[in-house]
């Protein structure tokens, strides 16, 4: 027998780094998964409502029900993600009791716990946590999170929020690594930010694990734009089963991300697709409103 | 200089370009069939293996990469790219075609879903040490004709294989930081520069 070791960070941080340069969808049914897996996506998210659908149901939005989840996982041979509540420890067990391949602790659900996020790195299965700026992805890091994504502003198909996101990041990374070393501790109290994790982010140049765009991607070209920016994958929501031709959107969304500099291209792709989800300016929103509010 | 190209159009493309450099060759991401014309040698990274698959289709890739391997020159699949070499893929309900280039057969996702995925030191031949092996979501080989051989297996499981200038396997050389593995396969791109 050889000996060997299951949920270290290079096998929960590697499933993530095997996603790059691919395009995560949600999904609500079996169908669509398919739907997904056959337009090329890299892995599904599975769940009850799309984040867009939450927005207008209002009320208190919770894990997905576990047959969703079930029916989604036997549909489609790509891996499959689920939400949990922030914090809740005991949706996140189940998920990973179910099998799922990587868990979202996401700020489109409701969070179960106001103080506290999950402690990830006491799980087996990888974990996806949203970012803001340097100072939330160092600590959801610190936490044991395998893979980053911006908050964006889910369910709107406003891409604006998830561009702030990602180029405060990237620009903080590329402070953190031209700091002297002597600089690092006050940083890390500036930027709320666990100084082992900078000095990380600092030899090695850039964020330990992979940083995708969500939040907000409508388009083609919304994706192909975050890749632009130094995303190294896109997520999209709301973005494809609530545009007017699903099947479509998707394959176009997936070709634009792996060839987001062939502008000829994604004009190609982009020519009579339908119209894209109805989208929402973040002005309209207040501040309770904004899902990316959520999480500390 | 041998010049290694990595196929980038899904997967963990950069991690491989940086082992190839580490190993003295020249490294270039594939994004086009046409670039293909000036490497030694190309590798098939690690991804989801249905999507590289739809975008090699689509963006013309198959016959390109079926020349080059008949002219000798050297392939390297990890994961997903040892799935796509191989001729026949378990279960397969794909019409599409893949490369289908290697005699074996695979099954994929042989080790179970991404909670059964581990790390293992590995006994690889050619190599003077054991390797750290990555295997996430990992495929492996379920049978091999005599034009194959064994490099390596883990629990009587075939991981690491080579048929002449094809060589695949179900882990991940470029998640660590050992470059042996991917150094073997610059020196066979390098005797294949020699013999052309």
């Amino acid at each position: 027998m050889v000996n060997t070791v299951v949920g270290t960070d290079r096998v929960k941080r590697g499933m993530a780094q095997m996603q790059k340069g691919g395009v995560i969808m949600d999904v609500v049914n079996a169908e669509q998964a398919k739907v997904a897996e056959e337009a090329g996506a890299v892995a599904v998210m599975a769940l009850e409502r799309v984040p867009s659908d939450i927005r207008k149901a209002g009320g208190v939005a919770r894990m997905a029900d576990p047959r969703i989840v079930e029916e989604v996982m036997n549909a489609v041979s790509i891996p499959v993600m689920a939400k949990a509540r922030i914090g809740h420890i005991t949706e996140a067990r189940v998920l990973e009791a179910m099998g799922v391949d990587y868990i979202d602790e996401s700020e489109v659900l409701t969070p179960a716990d106001e103080e506290y996020h999950l402690l990830k790195n006491q799980y087996t299965v990888p974990f996806v946590c949203g970012c803001r700026d340097i100072g939330e992805a160092a600590r959801r890091i610190g936490e044991g999170a395998a893979m980053l994504r911006t908050k964006g502003e889910p369910g709107t198909g406003n891409i604006v929020e998830a561009v702030r996101h990602m180029r405060k990041v990237n620009s903080q990374v590329r402070q953190v690594v031209n700091m002297n070393d002597d600089e690092l501790m006050t940083a890390a109290k500036n930027f709320g930010a666990p100084y082992e994790v900078l000095k990380q982010i600092k030899e090695a140049g850039r964020l330990p694990v992979v940083n995708f765009a969500a939040g907000g991607v409508a388009t083609p070209a919304d994706a192909a734009l975050m890749m632009e920016l130094g995303a190294d994958g896109v997520f999209v929501g709301s973005g494809i089963f609530k545009s007017e031709n699903p099947e479509k959107f998707a394959k176009a969304i997936v070709q634009a991300t792996t060839y987001y500099t062939d502008y000829k291209l994604i004009g190609e792709l982009s020519k009579e697709l339908g119209t894209a989800m109805k989208g929402i300016d973040i002005a309209d929103l207040t501040l309770e409103q904004r899902m990316q509010e959520r999480g500390w | 200089m041998v010049k290694i190209g990595v196929l980038a159009l899904q997967g963990a493309v950069s991690e491989h370009l940086h082992h190839i450099e580490k190993c003295g060759a020249e490294a270039v991401s594939v994004k086009k069939p046409e670039q293909l014309d000036d490497l030694d040698g190309l590798i098939l990274p690690g991804g989801e293996s249905t999507t590289i698959r739809k975008l090699m289709l689509k963006y013309g890739f198959l016959e390109p990469i079926r020349a080059f391997a008949k002219k000798g020159k050297a392939l390297f699949g990890t994961c997903a790219g040892m799935i796509i070499l191989a001729k026949d893929i378990e279960g397969d309900t794909e019409e599409e075609e893949s490369l289908g280039l290697m005699d074996v057969k695979v099954r994929r996702n042989s080790f179970g879903r991404q909670v059964d995925s581990f790390e293992a030191g590995l006994d690889i031949t050619g190599l003077d040490a054991p390797f750290p092996a990555i295997f996430i979501r990992a495929p492996h080989i379920l049978s091999v004709n005599d034009h194959v051989e064994v490099l390596s297996t883990c629990d009587d499981r075939i991981v690491a294989v080579r048929q002449g200038n094809l060589l695949a396997t179900s882990f991940h050389p470029e998640l660590t930081d050992d470059y042996r593995m991917i150094g073997l396969f610059v020196d066979m791109a390098r005797e294949a520069k020699v013999k052309a």
